[in-house]
């Protein structure tokens, strides 16, 4: 599905991680419904020629950041940036984040380190100035980009699952702490997305894989970018501290 | 209006304390400034002086004379 709408017209968001996979296709459907979007990522430069594509492609204005979302100091360059510019933030989108598999006894400290920084501590983070804005104004959605194995965990994954876990649980807490503000904060849990790191586990892993779906195919990054516009716009205006998986029906 | 104004009507407005309860008070030292409290007065201190407080500066924010202090950091003249 890509048609467009309004849904987010003029509305200001913050998405992380958005130069491939799925927050490449959060920052398309965000753009194709109006939002006005600071795209970041973590490489100079990278976001710089998607941002005038999509920019001019859908009439918006895509604004391409750089920084390191464990960098406390420049996620704060960032949001002081939207303030001077906007004096508002209507949604932030946590999608960074990284993977790297590990059997139990293989999990090294700076696996588990480098995987919860990114996954985690850079979200508590960013949600603690995204809200700095949004309490303000007294309206805010946020959504966490967890996964399927952070609710039914997988071989493999001890660290990775670990930290889409605590995403869930802290994305609940931050919608009971935040409800009041009207800030609503939900997660979504992707299961198995046709995306280059998916593929990179190579053709026959891929066709085992697909087995356990229900629906019998990979889900498309498109599919969870829709959730993640649903939760954005107002359509979910009474939606708040819930976990909503993309799944298709997959069984881990 | 002065800044030593301004601070003072955001601990009036966000803490619901009188002008003379000001500058003896502390973190917990009235009902109003509780960790809910702490955080709308510091709301209301990054508004009116359109500044954002790193978190660690905002956990130090522990009485009416820390706060001068720390907002001095962030260029606030007083």
């Amino acid at each position: 599905m890509a048609s467009s709408s309004e849904l987010l017209k003029n509305q200001i968001v913050l998405i992380t991680g958005c130069n491939r996979g799925i927050g490449k296709a959060i920052l398309e459907t965000f753009a194709r419904n109006g939002a006005i979007v600071y795209a970041s990522s973590r490489k100079e430069g990278i976001m710089d020629e998607l941002a005038k594509e999509f920019s001019k492609k859908y009439s918006t204005t895509i604004i391409p950041l750089c920084f390191d979302v464990t960098d406390v100091n420049a996620i704060k360059q960032a949001f002081t940036m939207i303030n001077k510019e906007h004096k508002r933030l209507d949604c932030l989108v946590n999608n960074a984040g990284i993977m790297q598999d590990a059997l139990i006894g293989m999990a090294t400290e700076t696996n588990i380190q480098n995987t919860f920084n990114v996954n985690v501590f850079a979200v508590i983070n960013l949600i603690q100035y995204a809200t700095k804005l949004m309490k303000k104004q007294n309206s805010g959605s946020i959504i966490n980009v967890s996964s399927i194995v952070g609710t039914y965990g997988n071989p493999g994954q001890i660290v990775y699952s670990a930290s889409k876990g605590a995403v869930i649980s802290l994305t609940k807490t931050a919608a009971k702490e935040l409800a009041s503000y009207n800030i609503r904060v939900n997660a979504i849990t992707p299961g198995m997305i046709d995306t280059d790191m998916f593929r990179s586990i190579g053709e026959p892993r891929i066709s085992e894989r697909i087995l356990k779906i229900g629906m019998g195919r990979l889900g498309t990054p498109e599919e969870v970018a829709n959730t993640a516009l649903f939760l954005a716009s107002d359509m979910s205006a009474y939606v708040t501290g819930q976990i909503i998986g993309v799944d298709g029906s997959a069984i881990i | 209006m002065t800044n030593l104004e301004k601070y003072n009507e955001a601990f009036s407005k966000s803490l619901l304390v009188t002008e003379e309860q000001l500058t003896t008070l502390n973190y917990q030292s009235v009902a109003g400034w509780d960790s809910v409290g702490h955080m709308s007065l510091i709301t209301t201190l990054e508004e009116t002086f359109d500044i954002m407080m790193d978190m660690d500066d905002i956990v130090d924010f522990s009485s009416y004379s820390k706060g001068i202090e720390i907002l001095k950091k962030y260029g606030i003249k007083f």
